[in-house]
C-alpha cells in the first residue's frame, strides 16, 4: 500500500517532466483561469466596499422637539434598536446639536448672533437611524410614522422625519445597489463556468494523449487506481502551481494598481492583497488543485470505463 | 488450462468473421504454436485470451474462470497471471526500458528488492543491459521486441502468450528467444506462440495449430509447419 502510493507519486513527478511541453500548456491555461477568476474576486470586493461607503452615508434622522423628555426619546431609541433591520442607532443630545450647529455656522456670523438673541436652546435631539440594508429604510421609516401617531396631540415628541426628503435618492442607490450586485454575480457566474470548461478541456486533451499508455498499462495488468493515481497527482501539481503563479502575477500588477483603486474607491486593493494573503492564496490554489484533480480524474475515468 | 468453447468472433464492421467457430483446449505446461495466413485470425485469437476483446459467441475459460465474465475490478488481477509479448509490442513511450519491464512488476505490487533484482535479469536475458535506459523511440524494432520479451517473463506468470515473439529478430536473435521460451516452458511455464517463422516451427517439435479463415484447420501433436 505504501509502496504503491510511492510509486504513483514518483510517477506522477517523472510524469510531469517527461511530458513538460503538455504539463506547461495545461498549467498554462489553468493559470490564466485562476487570473480571472482572482481578478473578479479583486473587483467583487471593490464594488462591495464601495457599496458599504455609500450605504453608510445613508441614513435616517429623527428631530425630536426641544422640550421632548428624555426618557420618551430613550423609549423611542431602545424600540428602533430593537428592529431587526435596524444595524445602528446615533443618539445626538439638545447640547451636542448645539454644539454642532455652532461648528458648522462658525463663519456664519449672522446665525450665530442670531442664536445669541435666543436665551433658550433652539435645536432638538435627534437619532440618526442605519439599517442593515438600503431596500430597509422602507420599514423602518413606517415603525416611526406608527410612533408618531401614537403621539398624544396637544404634546407631540417628533418633530420631523427626513425620510420622506432622502426617500427618492435612497431608492435610487437601492436599485444600483441590487443591479450591481446581480450583474457582478452573473459576471462571476459565467467566468467560473469558462474557466471550469476551458481547464477541463484543456487536461482533457492532455491526456487524450496518453490514451494509448493507459491501454497498454490495462493489458499489463495494473489496476485502475495505479493507473489513475500519476494523473490525479498531476492534475493536483498543475493546479498549486498554476495557483502561485497567478498569486504571483498579481503582485506586481496589484502595486501599479493598489493606489489608483485607493483614489477612486477608498479601498487600496494592493492593502488588501497583503492582509488577505492568506485567503487569496487558499482560495486560488484551492481551486486550482480542486480543478486540476477533478479534471484530470474525470478524463482518465474515460479510458479505464470500458 | 485454456479451453475455447466454439468461440466466434465478427468485428464490428460485420464483415467476416476473424474466428469461426474455434474450439481447442491447452494443457498446462504445454508449448503450443499457432501458425497461419496473415489474417488468418492469430492475434484475434490471443485477445481472447487476457480479454482484451470480447467474443461474439462463445466461451473462453482459463483453469475454471470464464475470461469474458471476470468482473472489471478483476480484470487487472486475472491479467497479472498472464505474460503477454504483442505483436506491436506496446510499450510505454515515456518509460525507458528498464522502466517498462519493471513497470509490470509494480503493478504486480512486487518489492523494490525484487525489482531491483529482477528487471536487470530480465534484461540481460535477452541481452539488453546496455540499452537498458534508452526510451523506447531510442529502440531499433528488434530491441523493442525484446524489450517486451522481458517485460511478459519478468514476472514469471503461468502462462506466456506470444504474438510474433520473433517477427523482428535476426536468425541469431530468434534462436535465443526460442532458445529463452524453451527454457521458460521446461521450467513449467505454458507458452502460446504465434509465428510466420517455418524454422522456429521445425526446431521446437512440439504442438502446432494451423489457422485459415479464423477456423483451425489443422492440430499437430509434433511440429509441422503446412500452410
Ligand atoms: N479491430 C478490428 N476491427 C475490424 N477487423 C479487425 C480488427 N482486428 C482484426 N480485424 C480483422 O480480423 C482478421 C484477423 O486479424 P488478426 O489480427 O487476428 O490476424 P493475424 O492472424 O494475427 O494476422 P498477422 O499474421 O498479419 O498478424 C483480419 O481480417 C483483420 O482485418
Ligand atoms: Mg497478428
Amino acid at each position: 500500500m505504501v509502496t504503491a502510493f510511492r510509486r504513483v507519486v514518483k510517477a506522477g513527478f517523472v510524469g510531469f517532466w517527461r511530458n513538460a511541453y503538455v504539463s506547461l500548456a495545461s498549467i498554462f491555461v489553468l493559470t490564466i483561469a485562476l487570473f480571472v477568476i482572482g481578478a473578479t474576486m479583486f473587483l467583487n470586493q471593490l464594488l462591495g466596499t464601495s457599496l458599504a461607503t455609500l450605504q453608510s452615508k445613508v441614513d435616517i434622522n429623527v428631530y425630536f422637539v426641544p422640550d421632548a423628555p428624555l426618557e420618551e426619546i430613550n423609549r423611542i431609541k431602545a424600540a428602533v434598536e430593537a428592529l431587526p433591520d435596524v444595524a445602528e442607532v446615533k443618539f445626538t443630545s439638545r447640547e451636542d446639536a448645539l454644539a454642532e450647529y455652532r461648528e458648522r455656522n462658525k463663519d456664519n456670523t449672522i446665525a450665530l448672533q442670531a442664536l445669541e438673541e435666543l436665551d433658550e436652546n433652539p435645536l432638538g435631539a435627534n437619532l440618526a437611524i442605519q439599517a442593515k440594508e438600503t431596500s430597509q429604510y422602507e420599514s423602518v421609516a413606517r415603525f416611526l410614522d406608527e410612533q408618531r401617531e401614537l403621539e398624544q396631540p396637544q404634546t407631540p415628541i417628533i418633530d420631523e422625519i427626513n425620510f420622506a426628503r432622502n426617500k427618492d435618492s435612497i431608492d435610487t442607490l437601492t436599485s444600483i445597489i441590487k443591479a450591481t450586485e446581480r450583474a457582478s454575480f452573473i459576471i462571476l457566474g459565467i467566468l467560473l463556468i469558462a474557466a471550469v470548461l476551458i481547464t477541463f478541456n484543456t487536461i482533457r486533451l492532455a491526456i487524450y494523449t496518453s490514451r494509448e499508455e493507459i491501454a497498454i498499462m490495462r493489458l499489463v495488468g495494473a489496476s485502475n487506481m495505479f493507473i489513475r493515481g500519476p494523473f490525479m497527482l498531476q492534475g493536483i501539481m498543475y493546479g498549486f502551481i498554476s495557483g502561485v503563479l497567478a498569486l504571483l502575477l498579481f503582485y506586481p500588477l496589484l502595486i501599479w494598481v493598489g493606489p489608483r483603486t485607493a483614489a477612486f474607491f477608498e479601498l487600496n486593493l494592493f492593502d488588501y492583497y497583503l492582509v488577505h494573503f492568506g485567503e487569496i492564496f487558499g482560495v486560488l490554489v484551492g481551486i486550482g488543485v480542486v480543478l486540476g484533480l477533478v479534471s484530470s480524474t474525470l478524463a482518465v475515468a474515460r479510458y479505464l470505463r470500458t | 488450462m485454456i479451453y475455447f468453447d466454439n468461440v466466434s468472433k465478427i468485428y464490428n464492421d460485420g464483415r467476416s468473421a476473424a474466428l469461426q467457430e474455434v474450439t481447442f483446449q491447452v494443457a498446462p505446461k504445454e508449448f503450443v504454436s499457432i501458425v497461419g495466413h496473415s489474417g488468418a485470425g492469430k492475434t484475434t485469437l490471443l485477445k481472447m485470451i487476457i480479454a482484451e476483446d470480447r467474443p461474439s459467441h462463445g466461451q473462453v475459460f482459463f483453469e475454471s474462470l470464464d475470461v469474458h465474465r471476470i468482473p472489471k475490478t478483476k480484470l487487472p488481477n486475472y491479467r497479472r497471471k498472464i505474460g503477454t509479448i504483442f505483436q506491436d509490442f506496446k510499450l510505454l513511450p515515456h518509460k525507458t526500458a528498464y522502466e517498462n519491464v519493471a513497470f509490470a512488476m509494480e503493478a504486480n505490487g512486487r518489492t523494490d528488492a525484487e525489482i531491483a533484482e529482477n528487471v536487470p535479469h530480465a534484461l540481460s536475458l535477452v541481452d539488453l543491459d546496455d540499452k537498458a535506459w534508452n526510451f523506447p523511440s531510442e529502440l531499433s524494432g528488434g530491441e523493442k521486441q525484446r524489450v517486451a520479451i522481458a517485460r511478459a517473463i519478468v514476472n514469471q506468470p503461468d502462462i506466456i502468450i506470444a504474438d510474433e515473439p520473433t517477427g523482428n529478430l535476426d536468425p541469431i536473435a530468434t534462436y535465443e528467444v526460442v532458445q529463452i521460451l524453451r527454457k521458460i516452458n521446461d521450467l513449467g511455464t505454458t507458452v502460446i506462440m504465434t509465428t510466420h517463422n517455418k524454422g522456429v516451427i521445425d526446431e521446437i517439435e512440439r504442438r502446432v495449430i494451423t489457422m485459415d479463415g479464423g477456423r483451425i484447420v489443422r492440430d499437430d501433436s509434433t511440429g509441422k509447419y503446412v500452410l
